[in-house]
């Protein structure tokens, strides 16, 4: 069982390294940003095969952890986004 | 007993492990921002849904089992603020999506 599920564990993150391509193509910030949230789904599933093959129950909290800063990071790009985007508005009200 | 969890499990994560590919291949193949987002956070969340159901029959304990789950509805909870977040903020940056 824990071959079958550390193969699972670098399976699934083959497919994040896959996903990481889009970082490097874009087209646009978004999408590199939803390269960066793949990379948390599937970053925590890796762990939790992981934690689950070599019976580290501590892995769980890092999967826990991961869970939190990957939803952080996409809520301060967004909010840094549009905070540019409604200052370069006023910006072009003022000229 | 502990072959038919085992077999449980390998059916559950090689599941989940499709659905990961599926989210992946969507993410580079999709035409536009919108279909990339839909594809990427419904994909991934029911594959690592899939993969924790997996893992259930491995754990030690029921609390162990519970720690899993709440992972899995934390991951949920954030991947639908987060993708209704990324999709407003694309739609007000302008018509092009």
């Amino acid at each position: 069982m824990t071959e079958f599920l550390l193969g699972a564990s670098a399976f699934v993150l083959l497919t994040v390294a896959v996903g990481l391509v889009c970082i490097l193509r874009g087209p646009d910030d978004v999408d590199r940003m939803m390269s960066v949230q793949l990379f948390g789904t599937a970053g925590i599933a890796a762990l939790l095969l992981l934690g689950a093959a070599i019976g580290a129950a501590a892995v769980v909290d890092l999967a826990l952890i991961l869970a939190v800063l990957a939803a952080f990071a996409a809520i301060a790009f967004v909010k840094a986004g549009t905070h540019m985007a409604s200052e370069s508005d006023e910006a072009e009200d003022r000229a | 007993m502990k072959a038919i969890a085992d077999l449980f499990t390998i059916v559950a994560v090689v599941a989940g492990a499709f659905f990961f590919i599926a989210g992946t291949v969507g993410l580079l193949r999709f035409p536009d921002t919108f279909t990339r987002l839909h594809a990427l956070t419904k994909a991934d969340n029911l594959g690592l849904g899939l993969v924790v159901v997996g893992l259930l029959p491995q754990m030690d304990g029921v609390l162990a089992g519970l720690k899993l789950i709440l992972v899995w509805l934390m991951v949920l909870l954030a991947s639908a603020t987060v993708s209704q977040l990324i999709a407003r903020a694309v739609r007000r940056g302008g018509p092009k999506p």
